[in-house]
C-alpha cells in the first residue's frame, strides 16, 4: 500500500523539525509573556513605581572614591557612571597585572631550573586553590593590620606616605610650557616606532641588525629630560600633607582599591599561568630543536618562535579569563570599594526600591563589558593568526 | 554575588510565588502554623542568635508577641537572617511575613517601596562612635574623618545631610555587611564608625576593646525604628501592629510578665479586664482569641519586660530608658499606644 500524502507529511523530518520548534518557541515567548505580565500585576498591586525617572534625581549620597565630579545632589545616573568607572578601573588594572604576572609564573613553570618551576607550581596551585572572596578579606585586613596609622605613616623623601588610610603621591601639576613637552614626547614615540619599522626592513633585506629598542629608549629618555630642563621645569608637585585625620591633597590610593587588585590579578594570574603553559607546550618539540639548530639564543627562540605559535592556543582561554576578572570585580562590595555593584545596585537600590530596574541597568553593563573584551580579543586572535602556517 | 542572586531570585519569587499569599497572610499563616520573621544577622540585644541558634532581643520579641497572639506560644516562628540590602526584596518576595530588623520608619519606603510599617518598637538616633585616644568630644570635630559605615541603610543619607549641612569633608567607607564594619573600624580604617546609637551600644560590645570607645553625645537624624509588613494585606499588619501595641498598653496598666496571672485573676479595672481578654471581645476584629492580650504578656512580657531583658541598663548593651524617647509617655517619653478596646 502506498503511503497516503497526508502520512507522507506528517512523517516527513522537515516538517516534524519544524513542528517541535514552533513549539518550543511559542512556549517560551508565552513564559516570558507570563513573567513580564504578572511582574508588572504584581508591582501594581503592591504599589511599586517603576520606570527610570529616578535616574535624574538627586541621589543624596556620597561615594568614597569618584573618578569624576559628584557629590550628594549629583544625580543616581552620576553614581551610575561612578560606579561603572570604578568597576573599569580595577578590572583594566586587573588584567594588566594579571597577564604579566601570569606569563611570568606560566614560562617560569616550564623553567628546567627546578627550584623556580617549583616555585611557580606551588604558587599557581595554592592560589587558585583558595575562594577568590576569602583572599580578598585576606589581603584587605592583612593589610589594614600591617599599616600604621596618619600619623605614624612610612614616608619616602616627604613627599610619597603609606598608611592604613592608603598610599599618598605627589600630584603633578603641569604649568605653562609642559605642552611642548607632551608634544615632543609624542614626537620621539612617533620617531621610535619609525626606527623600529626601519630596522626591521632593513633586516629582512640585508640581515644587518639594529639596536632599535635601546637607541629609542635613549630618544624618548634623552628628549624628555631635555626638554624638561629647556622648558624651566614647568611641573610643580601637589605634595599630600597631614592635616586632622588624614592626608589632604597629592593623589591617593585607597585600601581597598590596592586590596582588590592586588587579589583579582594575583587570583586571575595562576589561571592565565596554566592557559600560559599550555598553549607553549602544544607548540611541537621539533620548532624548539629547529630554532636552537639555527643558532638562535635561548631568549630569542621564545620571543621569535615559541611565543608567536603559542599564543594562537592562548588568547581564547586567556578571554575567558579576563572575562572571569571583570565579573569577579563584583565582590568589590565585601571591602567596601565602591563599585557598580555596591554604589548603584547596593546604596541606589536600597534608596529608590527600582530593583528591577537597576538589576536589570547592572546586568546590562556585565553583558556588555564581557562582550566588548571578546570582541577585542577575538580581533586580537584574527591579527595573530595571520601568516600561520 | 550572593545578594545579586537573592535580589533576582526575589524577583522572580514575587513575580511567582505571591499571587496565592494574597489569600491572607494571616489565614496562610494558621494554617502552616507558624511564620518567617526576617531578622538581622546579630545585633546584639535587637535580633542576636547564641551559640544553640535560638534568637532573642527587642526585635525578635515582637515577632514572638505575634506568635504568642495568634498561636498562644511565643515560639511558632522561623527566623531568617538578612542583610540590610536583603530585607525589603525578601519581604516584597514573600520570603518573610513580618520583617523586625531595626529598620527606619521613612516616607519613601512607607510610599514607594510596597511596604507598611507597623508601629515604632525602639525610638533611635544615629551617632557616631570614636577611639577614646582621638580626644575627640563631638561630632562636629570630625572634618576630614574617614566613616565607616554599612550599606542599605537611612545612615548613609543622614551623614551626608549632616557632613554638607555642616559644611565639613569626609570619607565615606561604606561595607555590605555589618561584621565587616566593625573590623574595619577596629582595624583603625577609620576614625568613627556611624550607625543607630542603639546599633553603635550594640555594636561595641563585639569590639576587641570595648572600653576603648566611645559614642559621641550628638543624634544627627530621627530613627524610629519598628516591624514590617507587607502593603496590600491589612488584615495581617493590624495583627502585627495591636501585638506591639498590647505590649506597650500592658505597660501602662502596670500588667507584667511576672503579675499578669494575679493581677487577671482578680482585676476590676476595665482597662486591665479587656488586656486580659475577660471583656470587650478585642480578639474577634482580628481574627484572634480573645485571649491574644493575655498571652502576650504572658508568654513574652509587656514592653518595660522586654526592654529590660535585652538592651536595659543590666545588659552589655546599657541603654539606660528613663529619660529616653523610649519611655512610656507617663514618664516623659513619647511611646504611647493607642487603646485596645
Amino acid at each position: 500500500m502506498r503511503p497516503s500524502k497526508f502520512s507522507n507529511f506528517i512523517f516527513n523530518r522537515n516538517v516534524q523539525g519544524t513542528f517541535y520548534q514552533a513549539i518550543t518557541l511559542s512556549l517560551v515567548i508565552l513564559g516570558v509573556y507570563y513573567i513580564v505580565q504578572n511582574t508588572a500585576e504584581n508591582m501594581m498591586a503592591r504599589g511599586l513605581a517603576s520606570g527610570f525617572h529616578f535616574l535624574g534625581v538627586e541621589s543624596q549620597f556620597d561615594i568614597g572614591m569618584t573618578l569624576i565630579e559628584y557629590s550628594p545632589t549629583s544625580t543616581y545616573f552620576d553614581a551610575f557612571i561612578v560606579g561603572l568607572l570604578n568597576t573599569l578601573l580595577v578590572a583594566g588594572i586587573g588584567i594588566f597585572f594579571a597577564t604579566i604576572v601570569g606569563f611570568a609564573f606560566g614560562i617560569m613553570r616550564l623553567s628546567s631550573n627546578w627550584l623556580i618551576a617549583k616555585i611557580a607550581e606551588t604558587y599557581i596551585e595554592v592560589i587558585r586553590n583558595i575562594p577568590l572572596l576569602l583572599q580578598i578579606f585576606f589581603w584587605y585586613f592583612a593589610v589594614l593590620r600591617a599599616l600604621p596609622k596618619p600619623k605614624q605613616s612610612i614616608e619616602f623623601v616627604d613627599s610619597v606616605f603609606l598608611n592604613n588610610r592608603g598610599l599618598f603621591l605627589p600630584d603633578p601639576n603641569f604649568g605653562e610650557g609642559s605642552s611642548v613637552i607632551f608634544y615632543l614626547f609624542w614626537i620621539t614615540i612617533i620617531i621610535s616606532i619609525s626606527i623600529f619599522i626601519w630596522s626591521k626592513r632593513r633586516q629582512n633585506r640585508t640581515g644587518i641588525t639594529f639596536p632599535a629598542f635601546y637607541v629609542s629608549a635613549a630618544l624618548i629618555v634623552g628628549v624628555f629630560f631635555a626638554a624638561l630642563t629647556a622648558t624651566g621645569f614647568p611641573v610643580s608637585f601637589d605634595i599630600p600633607e597631614l592635616k586632622g585625620f588624614n592626608y589632604k591633597g597629592g593623589m591617593r590610593l585607597i585600601p581597598e582599591l590596592v586590596a582588590l587588585t592586588f587579589a583579582l590579578s594575583m587570583y586571575t594570574a595562576a589561571f592565565i599561568a596554566e592557559v600560559v603553559r599550555a598553549g607553549i607546550m602544544a607548540v611541537s618539540k621539533g620548532q624548539t630543536e629547529a630554532a636552537r639548530s639555527v643558532g638562535l639564543k635561548e631568549g630569542l627562540v621564545l620571543r621569535l618562535i615559541i611565543i608567536p605559535q603559542a599564543l594562537r592556543v592562548i588568547v581564547p582561554p586567556l578571554t575567558n579569563q579576563y572575562l572571569n576578572l571583570t565579573k569577579n570585580s563584583s565582590l568589590a562590595a565585601a571591602i567596601a570599594y565602591p563599585d557598580l555593584v555596591l554604589v548603584f545596585a547596593g546604596t541606589a537600590l536600597m534608596q529608590t526600591g527600582q530593583a528591577i530596574e537597576i538589576i536589570g541597568m547592572v546586568m546590562g553593563v556585565y553583558l556588555f563589558l564581557s562582550l566588548f573584551t571578546s570582541i577585542i580579543m577575538n580581533l586580537f586572535n584574527r591579527i595573530m593568526k595571520v601568516g600561520e602556517r | 554575588m550572593n545578594n545579586i542572586k537573592n535580589a533576582i531570585l526575589g524577583l522572580f519569587c514575587s513575580v511567582l510565588m505571591v499571587p496565592a499569599a494574597y489569600a491572607g497572610t494571616l489565614d496562610t499563616v494558621k494554617d502552616q502554623g507558624f511564620f518567617n520573621c526576617g531578622v538581622s544577622q546579630g545585633v546584639p540585644g535587637f535580633s542576636n542568635p547564641d551559640e544553640n541558634g535560638n534568637w532573642s532581643g527587642i526585635d525578635v520579641d515582637v515577632c514572638r508577641a505575634v506568635s504568642a497572639a495568634i498561636f498562644g506560644d511565643a515560639d511558632k516562628v522561623k527566623y531568617v537572617p538578612l542583610t540590610a540590602k536583603e530585607r525589603f526584596t525578601a519581604l516584597q518576595a514573600g520570603e518573610i511575613d513580618v520583617l523586625s530588623r531595626n529598620t527606619t520608619w521613612t516616607l519613601s519606603r512607607d510610599a514607594q517601596i510596597g511596604l507598611e510599617f507597623a508601629g515604632v518598637n525602639f525610638y533611635d538616633g544615629q551617632g557616631f562612635m570614636v577611639r577614646k585616644d582621638s580626644g575627640i568630644t563631638s561630632a562636629m570635630e570630625l572634618d576630614g574623618a574617614s566613616v565607616c559605615t554599612n550599606l542599605g541603610t537611612t545612615t548613609e543619607l543622614n551623614m551626608a545631610d549632616f557632613f554638607r549641612a555642616n559644611s565639613m569633608a569626609y570619607e565615606p567607607v561604606v561595607f555590605e555587611k555589618a561584621d565587616e564594619v566593625v573590623n574595619a573600624y577596629d582595624e583603625g580604617r577609620c576614625d568613627t564608625y556611624t550607625t543607630d546609637k542603639s546599633g553603635l551600644a550594640a555594636q561595641r560590645t563585639k569590639l576587641a576593646d570595648p572600653d576603648a570607645h566611645v559614642v559621641l553625645p550628638e543624634t544627627i537624624s530621627k530613627e524610629p525604628l519598628g516591624p514590617v509588613v507587607r502593603e496590600g494585606d491589612g488584615d495581617w499588619a493590624d495583627v502585627v501592629r495591636w501585638s506591639l501595641n498590647a505590649m506597650i498598653e500592658a505597660e501602662e496598666f502596670g500588667l507584667t510578665n511576672s503579675n499578669v496571672k494575679t493581677t487577671c485573676a482578680m482585676t476590676s479595672n476595665p482597662v486591665v479586664a479587656r488586656l486580659c481578654g475577660k471583656e470587650g471581645g478585642t480578639g474577634a476584629g482580628l481574627n484572634l482569641g480573645d485571649s491574644w492580650s493575655y498571652d502576650i504578656v504572658s508568654k513574652v512580657g509587656n514592653y518595660g519586660d522586654v526592654y529590660e531583658k535585652h538592651v536595659g541598663e543590666n545588659t552589655p548593651v546599657g541603654l539606660a530608658r528613663a529619660g529616653s524617647p523610649n519611655a512610656s509617655y507617663k514618664n516623659g517619653g513619647v511611646l504611647y499606644a493607642p487603646p485596645a478596646r
